[in-house]
């Protein structure tokens, strides 16, 4: 290879760096949507390499449920610190006690209710643009969504009506009350994401490492025991060695078994792993169109 | 381990039924590029929909309507990986009414695969597909002869398909073309060698998708940087940085140098480049397509949508445009009409003046003075736009060289363009322009 190669990441990387500086260059309120987890890891670094030495011209914006596990919250406070950066957070619970977010008769997740808590975020700093860290890989959905993704009034998603993107040329023009969601790792696959981690020594919560935890096993996968998910009278509950893949809820994350406990461990397992990262995730397996129909209701 | 050197991105296309989304699950599958939950959600929908038999088709069509109508409504990305290389497929339907689509997915392709049924072998779609592949100057074209099974794995049926294509294609500029036998629901020369095809000495699809040479496919020559950003921090992270003034963008062309002249346009002014400045320090030079911040020597008047060049191989700058478009929405193109014309990073106001000629897809004719250009159609137009934008030919440069136009009111894309060569090239008249 000459000296003007661009391995695979660096591809990958200055895509995505573009991606941002076209968003910081055509719109006036931007977000970008960070909850600690390890794609969001990644778009804040891509945010300090597209405007580094300027302070990042844009705030961070995470929509908590009230069910995260408790170690990411406490990273993405110290993270978006050290970063000097402006962080948002909207509590579902505070748009279920004002009435915003409305709980059907019964319903435990707050799948569902973080959509109408993002909108009202949205809305409330008249945000037109939310950076997020969708992968295209994740899921069959979201293979056929955009860069630049349109949204109406109602924050929702037509997927045969999408605009075309060609080359690297994007559209964010918006009538007032639209707004666009950006996904500048859409071409990243799980495997990137953890090379880029792993390039850039960039630090992540510590429950996607090996640790002890207790776990019942249900619905096929091992859940982990905590307030909001107490065993049921006739579940064992295992004292196992498990990490995370992928972070959702806490009442809905399947732990795995794994003694991955550094990056390189996490990259091998990935490599050698015989399902997707979205297998462990309960609220993904509802139907077929389970991802499908939450974006069209203004899901990220 | 063994991390990927480069990527491929290449976009499949044929019409509805040659199989193209059965291809890609095909790759996929014997690649070993899918995992057991993949599979088992195969297995379950082939239960309900399919009486049982795996439907690969399955892996790609991601939306409701796709599966219950068994078609293909958008661009999927897929994405896999070989010791070799990792790919990014764009999977682009075949129906006419969706060749917006195949533009999208085959805009950023290193390569196209163009799918033939050999029962039916050139048809129209054919013709568009590989014309649209032409036009978009993707640099590598395969053509897959899928469902050779059905035609008794017959080498006369395969040369016979190639001669349909070698009659049409010396009328396209496309320099490296691949014809390959195969069958993606059986497998057969997909990932291993069909033991049907004896006769065929060349290599599988995915064995020629994993050797083909892509190093070039990027342009180092003509210095270009489109500036997206202005850098100047208020508190910068950094107190020594409190007079820094960079620009920031995405090397569209070329190579910059430290030190080297530098012309900032439209304003014309001739600087040199003080720093090129990047998160992980400052480094010697850059190169396309790298994003990059560059510190000028100068104070000079740039922002988003000025272009930074080196001194050599200038481009053009005109308000007066000619282009290949195609035209991708539901209302026709009206000359007259005012658009919004997206050039790398600028956004102007534009007029097409005059539609010069439409392309016959049957014979591949450009024919002269159309009355319009409508969804699908591809042509060549004039247009003018309310400042000049400093350009490229598309042939010469694909970043450079291309545009969106976006109608005003509805926002919607409606058409991506390339440009011709500029007729004048920038002349920045030494000595006079150097502060």
């Amino acid at each position: 290879m000459n000296s003007y190669h661009l391995d695979h990441l660096q591809h990958l990387e200055t895509e995505a760096i573009h991606i941002m500086r076209e968003v910081a260059g055509e719109f006036d309120r931007p977000a970008l949507l960070f909850s600690g987890g390890k794609d969001s890891i990644c778009l804040l670094r891509l945010a300090e390499k597209a405007f580094r030495p300027s302070e990042l011209p844009l705030p961070l914006l995470n929509v908590d449920t009230g069910h995260h596990f408790p170690e990411l919250n406490e990273f993405r406070d110290r993270r978006a610190q050290q970063l000097g950066a402006k962080l948002v957070v909207r509590k579902v619970e505070d748009a279920i006690a004002n009435g915003v977010a409305v709980p059907a008769a019964g319903e435990i997740s707050r799948n569902r209710l973080q959509i109408p808590t993002l909108l009202a975020a949205i809305e409330e700093f008249r945000f037109d643009c939310c950076i997020g860290g969708a992968r295209r890989d994740e899921e069959k959905a979201r293979a056929k969504e955009r860069f630049f993704s349109f949204r109406d009034g109602f924050g929702q998603w037509d997927p045969k009506n999408q605009r075309p993107e060609i080359w690297n040329l994007y559209n964010g023009r918006l009538n007032p009350g639209e707004n666009m969601r950006v996904f500048p790792l859409s071409n990243w696959t799980e495997m990137d994401v953890w090379e880029y981690i792993q390039r850039e020594k960039l630090e992540v919560p510590s429950i996607y490492f090996s640790h002890r935890r207790q776990c019942v096993r249900r619905g096929g996968q091992w859940l982990p025991v905590n307030d909001l998910v107490p065993p049921k009278p006739n579940e064992e509950v295992r004292d196992l060695v498990v990490r995370v893949r992928t972070i959702g809820d806490i009442i809905s994350t399947g732990m795995i078994e794994s003694p991955a406990d550094d990056v390189a461990d996490i990259i091998a397992e990935i490599a050698a792993a015989r399902v997707t990262e979205r297998g462990s995730r309960a609220d993904d397996k509802t139907s077929e169109a389970a991802m499908e129909d939450r974006k069209k209701a203004g899901y990220f | 381990m063994n991390v990927p050197v480069d990527i491929l991105r290449f976009n499949t296309c044929g019409s509805v039924d040659d199989g193209k989304s059965t291809l890609i699950g095909r790759l996929l599958y014997d690649s070993k590029s899918l995992m057991e939950d993949q599979l088992e959600a195969l297995e379950r929908s082939a239960d309900i929909t399919g009486g049982g038999q795996i439907n690969l088709a399955n892996l790609t069509d991601g939306l409701r309507a796709e599966r219950e109508q068994g078609i293909t409504i958008d661009v999927a990305y897929r994405y896999f990986a070989t010791p070799r290389r990792k790919f990014i497929i764009a999977d682009t339907p075949g129906h006419v009414q969706y060749t917006r689509n195949m533009v999208t997915g085959a805009s950023s392709a290193n390569l196209s695969i163009v799918l033939v049924d050999a029962r039916a072998g050139v048809i129209e779609q054919s013709r568009r597909h590989t014309a649209i592949a032409a036009l978009l100057r993707i640099p590598h074209l395969v053509v897959a002869v899928n469902k050779m099974d059905l035609v008794d794995w017959s080498e006369q049926r395969f040369l016979e398909i190639r001669a349909q294509f070698e009659e049409f294609l010396p009328r396209l500029d496309i320099k490296d073309v691949k014809f390959i036998p195969l069958s993606a629901l059986n497998g057969d020369n997909v990932v291993e060698p069909s033991p049907h095809t004896p006769w065929y000495v060349g290599p599988t699809l995915l064995g020629h998708l994993e050797s083909v040479h892509i190093a070039s496919d990027w342009n180092l020559n003509g210095f270009r940087l489109p500036v997206q950003w202005v850098n100047r921090p208020n508190n910068p992270t950094d107190p020594k940085l409190h007079d820094f003034r960079g620009f920031s963008g995405q090397i569209a062309g070329g190579i910059v140098r430290t030190g080297q002249k530098v012309i900032a346009l439209p304003a014309g002014i001739v600087t040199t480049v003080k720093q090129i400045w990047t998160y992980d320090g400052p480094v010697e030079q850059a190169f396309c397509p790298q994003s990059v911040t560059l510190v000028l020597e100068h104070d000079i008047d740039v922002s988003r949508g000025s272009t930074i060049i080196g001194t050599d191989q200038l481009p053009g700058a005109s308000s007066q445009l000619q282009a290949e478009i195609c035209w991708m929405h539901p209302r026709p193109l009206q000359p007259g009409k005012k658009y919004f014309l997206k050039h790398t990073t600028q956004t102007v106001q534009a007029a097409v003046t005059e539609i010069v000629s439409k392309l016959n897809m049957a014979t591949l004719d450009a024919e002269p003075e159309p009355a319009a250009l409508a969804m699908n159609d591809i042509g060549e137009i004039r247009l003018r736009t309310a400042k000049p934008i400093v350009f490229d030919g598309y042939a010469t440069n694909r970043l450079t060289g291309s545009f969106i136009l976006i109608e005003q009111g509805s926002n919607a894309t409606v058409a991506a363009g390339m440009l011709l060569p500029p007729r004048e090239i920038v002349k920045p008249e030494n000595g006079d322009y150097v502060i």
